[in-house]
């Protein structure tokens, strides 16, 4: 339960800190204890009386970045209900940051920096591929513009997954069918693919990133729709909260990182599992 | 039936009518996508394994095993033959899921038989049996101590090896677990 992973969390939090406070980012808090959790379709949040605990910091970064911040960072707790597994714990930590006036392209060069920064050792030979090229290669199929959730899904664990942890070093896989866009933005000029990537290093999905959704109307939009399929799959359907909605209006185009600390702790240290470096598991 | 959130390590399950145990699963969860649960699993009736991905809607059939007490009642060509000890049914077993456990069945020996459904799939028998060495060489007077083994063979022609002091004629104990000699009941 303990051991060295103790300090290392330690080094590791101190750098990243130190990481966003030179490039002039501020350290923000957010609520945890929410009325209205991010509404997605396959991430669930822990009830908490008459509230949720948070299953992401997104909405509220994205209100201060509507309120004039420009460079915001948050490392804290996260919640998911159910999701427990060798890289899942129900109750994890999450750094996040966004940047105004950027795009998922900018964001993905502060993760390069950010990972050289904190992870010296880690490859420097970085791998950007699209979802397309991907799937088409390791996968046999296109899933931009033929969709299927279920394949895509299960294709993705037993044969991309498996296909880029060979590839070693981080692998970002960009350009998501826009029905796996969550809360990005489309890509100008190709309406079915979606400005988002994942990074994966040694097969390990580690952050998630976006070029982030301005349009208040698509994302209500979107999430109702959501609601409509949570609803339909007898999952419980959140409030959708309407000062974040309307704080779109203001917010200027930006990048976002949602990237798992846990996860990166266990890639630094070389362990394989979140029980050697989340103590109280 | 059981949810897929159900699943674990060492849960027996039906799979096309097959019992089959869960022996390695694994949580994942690609980004933004939908629970997956990865399992290996082994058909308990053909000892295959293979890997099969069940996602958070599916349902997977519950596996009925059920264990019954019976006694050894007599050979059948092949087959050895048990009758329930409550119903007195019979339950033919061949050599192909017995092994090497036949040669320690002896008359009356109380045994567990495990079913599916009607299907037998496996015996346990009692872990000690005494059997008697037809053959061996005689062994060197006095000389208990030592756990230098030599080989014999049981009336029924099974190879065992055993410590020296060990003379035609005795009877042993025999762990039917392992199939190695324990210690001897009484000399020949």
């Amino acid at each position: 339960m303990f051991g060295e992973h103790i300090a290392a969390r330690d080094v590791l939090m101190r750098s990243i800190r130190a990481f966003f406070h030179v490039r002039g980012f501020t350290e923000v808090e957010t609520p945890i204890r929410i009325e209205a959790p991010c509404m997605e379709l396959h991430i669930d949040a822990e009830p908490a009386g008459t509230h949720f605990l948070r299953t992401s910091p997104e909405m509220y970064h994205k209100q201060l970045l509507a309120a004039g911040h420009d460079r915001i960072f948050e490392v804290g707790k996260c919640f998911r209900q159910g999701e427990r597994g060798p890289l899942h714990h129900p109750e994890y930590t999450m750094l996040e940051w966004y940047r105004t006036h950027a795009d998922y392209m900018d964001v993905l060069e502060d993760t390069k920096a950010l990972i050289g920064h904190v992870w010296p050792q880690c490859s420097e030979n970085w791998t950007v591929k699209t979802v397309s090229d991907t799937f088409v290669e390791f996968a046999g199929w296109e899933p931009v513009g033929q969709y299927d959730a279920d394949r895509f899904d299960l294709d993705l664990v037993e044969k991309v997954e498996p296909a880029i942890r060979q590839l070693r070093g981080p692998v970002v896989l960009i350009d998501y069918p826009v029905e796996a866009a969550a809360l990005s933005r489309r890509k100008p000029g190709n309406p079915q693919v979606a400005e988002r990537w994942e990074l994966y290093v040694d097969g390990i999905e580690l952050a998630n990133a976006y070029s982030e959704l301005t349009d208040p109307v698509e994302q209500h939009r979107r999430f109702e729709a959501c609601a409509e399929q949570r609803r339909s799959m007898g999952k419980a359907v959140y409030p959708i909260d309407e000062r974040f909605i309307q704080s779109l209006e203001n917010m200027p185009p930006s990048g976002g990182v949602a990237l798992g600390v846990d996860r990166l702790l266990m890639l630094i240290l070389e362990v394989s599992s979140l029980d050697q470096v989340i103590p109280f598991r | 039936m059981y949810n897929a959130s159900d699943l674990k390590k060492g849960l027996k399950i039906e799979i096309d009518g097959d019992p089959c145990m869960i022996t390695n699963f694994e949580f994942s969860k690609p980004g933004k996508g939908q629970s997956l649960y990865r399992c290996k699993i082994k058909n308990l009736i053909t000892g295959n394994t293979f890997d099969k991905t069940y996602r958070s809607a599916d349902k997977i059939n519950r596996c009925a095993l059920l264990s019954r007490d019976f006694t050894y009642s007599y050979i059948d060509g092949d087959d050895y033959v048990f009758s329930d000890n409550e119903t007195f049914e019979e339950a033919h077993l061949g050599e192909d899921l017995l092994g090497d456990l036949k040669y320690f069945i002896v008359d009356d020996m109380q045994v567990e038989i495990l079913f599916h459904n009607d299907r037998a799939l496996d015996i346990t028998l009692p872990n000690f049996v005494e059997m008697t060495i037809s053959e061996t060489e005689p062994g060197a007077r006095g000389d208990t101590a030592t756990n230098v083994m030599k080989p014999a063979k049981l009336e029924n022609g099974y190879e065992i090896n055993v410590p020296i002091f060990i003379n035609e004629g005795d009877t042993v104990r025999i762990d039917t677990r392992t199939g190695t000699y324990a210690d001897r009941v009484s000399k020949g």
